[in-house]
């Protein structure tokens, strides 16, 4: 059972409001090394939001319940007590005081700096009436040695086993700063058997709860055997120790400084209210608070370089029996920090040789974007980048936009924008008709480019007489793909194929599978008018040609590039362009559902 | 979160706008005059500057005007003109602070009897209400005569009895004042008001109140709740406050990052300099130095804190170094520097907010001794901070100034904890023996301050001991 003068014990729970994954697993760990059985964290509040938070509880890995609201958080666990409160300085007073009225949460910490005085006034006004505990504004919060740790308190992991964190001592901490209860948990691990708990009140004019609170309920707490203060120079803070102390109502040894010894040095004067405050300002100097808890029975040092004298020395004093101790825990390492320190590896899943979008600006195989853009590369230099990470001579990239241009669209009736048309005009967004569209690519439809350079390529290579060729073809069945066409003809030719041969010819080194391709069309124009080589063939044989005569590429190479489907690549990257045209065009136009009419359709029985 | 003073100009204007919709309607005439100020054509916007008898008064924070003089009665408006030009830019000592006329608030001259003291001040739970019937510059001196009226926190400000609790007035007047108290507290909360101060405060000829005097302290951690009904409310520097163009590099620096970047120079002459993370840890560092009685020594204040990158962290470094290495005699104040906000030493640890005249010791009072200079690079034990890349940037700046740390013969201490800290400290100890500059360097095994005593211990028994 907790008593009054605990605000932590090794069975607290805490509901974290604004997830913080950082704090969160930071608390686990602690959570972990002080060997709690539950979470210090019970659930997560983030307004707006729920679902789970997942963190790693030692070795293993927890969900921790993210709740919208105080209160339903509160009505799930109402064995919870502590709210350490994360928000900004703009909403931490409302979540607070929520926290402040409900019935089961009896102590909060709040993070956030620069939250309004009259702010913070109202929540220690609200506090007092409810009989609860602030911590904060403006702080870190503080930590009880083996029970619980508030957020980022007491800072790495190492540093919590360094000062033995993670089981109690007999000294009792509270100072305003974070910091410094951080240097002290150090001095007094050095000085003494370690800290009880150290709590940091936080750095605003009116901390929520004051150091004499905090003393008050180290002085009741009976595994607390001496109280060590850090105080500052500014406010009365300490004159309410002093009382206590004159007054009897702190009998065990407390150890005090106050710094700010350094402000007289500044020559000016340390501004507080005005005529009508009265401040006295001699007495709020770090001086003479140093001397009044001195005169009043305080162990104060000469100066904070005595300081861990005189708490070693107190120490010594009160004659404690040693506590045996416990076995020094250990955290299991987080895996990113050990990469970082070369302790481990592992074998990779994935591999990628064409891009990297680590460090300062992405690369493409290897060039800095930034020299992308000052160099003026195209769209073709790209896309040999990405695709075939080569930089190809200037004809070649421009071979490749070449295509795309002459692909790039091809009417509204073909498959493809017929498709796409279709799924727009039924509503569907950009990348579902994008991609209707793009589906129907395939054998029939644009899809016959990787199998033309395939057939032409092994033909030629073979040397077999475009004769032999077309008449293998035929005697095994096959259509030769990228010949023949519905609409054009010898009488009648593809403005595009024209237009493509035009410029292998002039730009290539070499059009060898070309010149194949046009014989074995000399063949097939034999038999019909229209089997003519269509623009699907004339581009695969150009890629061959291209690629084999670029000078960039093994045999091997440009087998492999045929293998894997980079043409087909070409077509479906320059319909792209079209088939979202038409998306667009159909939706600038509103065009309503399509339904097809029945009189389209033979309707049998 | 500090609180922050107001022109006594703006306060009343804000004040006399505002007021109306808590329930007292009050109208003040207030003209502010700068610098920039073409009297004749302010005359023109406000005809009441020619019509009316006026006072003309400095608004730049200074206290115990009327006690320097600086304060003009009665005045027809070629007379306040006159007085306002012989006056502006002049230099003038209040209390042993220095500093320029710039600004001057000028008001209707009000004939009256009485002298009333009116303030409003926040407390830990409550807030207090001060009224006296001898106000005036001797409030003081009747403190006992003072009137306390606490409201709790939570109390609920309309049921507020203030009219049982005013004394030494009485009539219409009471009930004019009990009304215009209500109103006032009202302001004061809702426009994040610290202290309010009327003194002294009267009534005109027609029984109109009128706030001769005001002071305004205003809480700047409400500006997020309070920026409209501010409406662009400047907070100006200190009377006197100047900088030295390393404080203000420093100043611009810190106004840059998310981290803390603080910079005070305390002696140019100084022999020991500090270069401390953390607010707390660097208040410490110069205690101590103070404590062992070597305060004269102590060179600069400051800190950095909130994990500044290496390149702020270098470039703070290099500031403080370069101050630290330098002949005192090349030092230059700036008289020119001026602030666009006001400076806060370490908002953190000096909450209630220090005013730093800076003390301008030189030309120097002894003659400038080169060598055995101290730098102490300092801090507790980091929470996050990664101390190994924030020590790149200090060692960098460190590496540029070789030539000048041999030549002031500089001793470096290093003492510093927290993530990566071995790794730190190493590079500080090899940075020794690469630039030859003697370097010692402790961990979170030896007290924060030893180095301090270290430092000091050295100059005793260097060839220029006291």
């Amino acid at each position: 059972m907790q008593n009054d003068y605990q605000l932590f014990t090794k069975d607290t729970q805490s509901f974290i409001y604004n997830l913080k994954p950082a704090p969160i697993q930071r608390m686990l760990d602690f959570d972990h090394i002080c060997k709690r059985e539950k979470p210090s964290i019970a659930g997560v509040i983030q307004p707006g939001s729920h679902g789970f938070h997942k963190a790693f509880f030692g070795t293993k890995e927890i969900l921790i319940p993210i709740y919208s609201s105080i209160s339903h958080a509160s009505s799930n666990h109402p064995q919870t007590d502590v709210l350490i409160n994360f928000a900004s300085f703009r909403s931490a007073f409302s979540s607070s005081k929520e926290a402040l009225n409900s019935k089961t949460i009896n102590t909060i910490a709040i993070i956030a700096e620069g939250m309004p005085e009259r702010e913070t006034r109202e929540l220690i006004t609200l506090a007092k009436k409810n009989k609860k505990v602030v911590i904060g504004p403006a702080t870190v919060g503080g930590i009880t040695a083996g029970a619980f740790r508030i957020g980022n308190t007491a800072g790495t992991i190492e540093n919590i086993i360094s000062c033995k964190l993670y089981r109690p001592g007999s000294v009792g901490f509270v100072s305003k700063s974070g910091g410094l209860t951080n240097e002290m948990c150090n001095v007094l691990a050095r000085t003494t058997d370690g800290v009880y708990e150290a709590i940091a009140i936080g750095g605003d004019s009116y901390p929520g709860s004051t150091m004499l609170e905090h003393m008050l309920r180290f002085e009741q707490n009976p595994e607390i055997k001496m109280i060590v203060g850090l105080g500052e120079l500014g406010g009365n803070e300490e004159y309410g120790i002093i009382e206590a102390k004159k007054k009897g109502k702190i009998k065990k040894p407390v150890i005090m400084w106050v710094s700010g010894t350094c402000a007289k040095i500044f020559q000016g004067e340390v501004q507080f209210g005005h005529a009508g405050a009265k401040t006295g300002k001699q007495q709020e100097s770090a001086d003479a608070k140093n001397k009044a808890l001195k005169d009043a029975g305080v162990i104060v040092p000469n100066s904070f370089e005595d300081f861990d004298k005189v708490i070693a020395k107190t120490f010594v004093s009160l004659k404690l029996p040693i506590k045996q101790e416990p076995e020094v825990p250990k955290l299991p390492m987080d895996y990113d920090a050990a990469v970082k320190k070369g302790i481990i590896r592992k074998t990779t899943n994935f591999i990628s040789t064409i891009s990297d979008d680590r460090g300062d600006e992405p690369h493409y195989n290897g060039i800095p974007m930034s020299k992308l853009i000052e160099d003026d590369y195209s769209i073709g230099d790209v896309i040999a980048l990405l695709w075939l990470k080569k930089k190809l001579p200037k004809y070649a990239s421009k071979f490749i936009e070449i295509c795309i241009v002459i692909a790039a669209d091809h009417g509204p009736a073909v498959s493809g924008a017929h498709n796409a048309i279709v799924a727009a005009r039924a509503g569907k967004d950009t990348v579902s008709s994008l991609c209707s569209g793009l589906l129907t690519i395939g054998p029939r439809f644009g899809g016959a480019i990787d199998d033309a350079a395939k057939y032409f390529k092994q033909a030629c290579d073979s040397e077999i007489s475009p004769e032999q060729f077309v008449t293998d073809m035929k005697r095994k069945g096959v259509n030769i793909p990228g010949i023949g066409h519905r609409i054009k003809s010898a009488k009648n030719p593809d403005k595009r194929v024209e237009l493509l041969k035009v410029y292998a010819k002039k730009n290539f080194k070499d059009t060898k599978y070309l010149n194949y391709a046009l014989a074995v069309e000399a063949e097939t124009l034999k038999k019909a008018d229209n089997l003519i080589l269509n623009v699907d063939g004339c581009i695969g044989v150009l890629f061959i040609d291209l690629f084999s005569s670029c000078g960039e590429f093994s045999k091997e190479e440009v087998n492999e590039m045929v293998d894997i489907g980079y043409l087909n690549g070409v077509f479906v990257l320059a319909r792209s362009i079209g088939i979202m045209g038409h998306v667009f065009d159909q939706k600038r136009l509103k065009q309503p559902l399509y339904r097809h009419p029945w009189d389209d359709i033979l309707f049998l029985k | 979160m500090p609180r922050r003073k107001i022109r006594e100009h703006d306060a009343k204007k804000m004040l006399a706008k505002n007021l109306h919709s808590y329930g007292y309607p009050l109208a003040l005439d207030v003209s502010l005059v700068d610098e920039k100020t073409d009297m004749d054509k302010l005359a023109k916007e406000k005809p009441w500057l020619k019509t009316k008898k006026l006072v003309v008064k400095p608004d730049q924070l200074i206290g115990k005007k009327g006690k320097n003089n600086l304060i003009l009665l009665k005045a027809g408006f070629d007379e306040a003109k006159k007085f306002i030009k012989e006056n502006m830019g002049k230099t003038i000592d209040v209390s042993g602070v220095k500093g320029a006329l710039t600004h001057f608030i000028i008001e209707p001259f009000v004939e009256h009897d009485n002298e009333y003291f009116l303030a409003i001040l926040s407390q830990r739970e409550q807030d207090m209400i001060l009224f006296s019937e001898k106000g005036g510059v001797d409030v003081e001196d009747h403190w006992d005569d003072v009137i306390q009226i606490p409201i709790p926190i939570d109390a609920n400000r309309e049921k507020i009895d203030i009219g049982n609790k005013l004394k030494g007035i009485s009539g219409e007047q009471k009930e004019k004042l009990v009304l215009f108290v209500r109103a006032l507290y009202n302001y004061y909360v809702d426009f994040g008001c610290t202290y309010l101060e009327m003194n002294p405060l009267t009534f005109d000829k027609n029984d109109e109140i009128v706030p001769l005097g005001l002071v305004c302290e205003v809480d700047d951690c409400e500006h997020f709740k309070c920026e409209s009904k501010w409406n662009g409310l400047e907070f100006p520097q200190p009377f006197g406050r100047k900088m030295y163009p390393e404080e203000k590099f420093v100043m611009e620096l810190d106004d840059k990052t998310g981290a803390s970047l603080k910079l005070t120079i305390l002696n140019p002459d100084g022999k020991i300099w500090i270069l401390v993370a953390g607010g707390g840890a660097s208040v410490i560092y110069a205690d101590t130095v103070v404590d062992l009685g070597y305060g004269k020594e102590l060179g600069n204040y400051g800190e950095y804190s909130g994990d500044p990158n290496e390149e702020e962290t270098y470039q703070y470094a290099k500031t403080v170094i370069d101050l630290a290495t330098r002949n005192p005699t090349q030092l230059s104040q700036d008289d020119n520097v001026q602030l666009t906000t006001e400076k806060v030493v370490n908002a953190h640890y000096f909450p209630q907010k220090i005013i730093v005249p800076i003390v301008r010791k030189h030309p120097n009072n002894r003659e400038h001794e080169t060598g055995n200079r101290i730098l102490l690079i300092g801090g507790g034990v980091a929470n996050f901070t990664n101390v190994a890349n924030t020590f790149k940037g200090i060692i960098r700046a460190l590496r540029e100034a070789k030539e000048k740390l041999h030549k002031n013969k500089m001793q470096i201490y290093v003492r510093r904890g927290g993530p990566n800290f071995e790794e730190g400290l190493n590079m500080m100890k090899k940075l020794g023996n690469e630039i030859e500059i003697p370097i010692e360097v402790y961990g979170p095994e030896a007290n924060m301050t030893k180095i301090v005593d270290l430092a000091i211990k050295k100059l005793n028994g260097g060839t220029n001991a006291k």
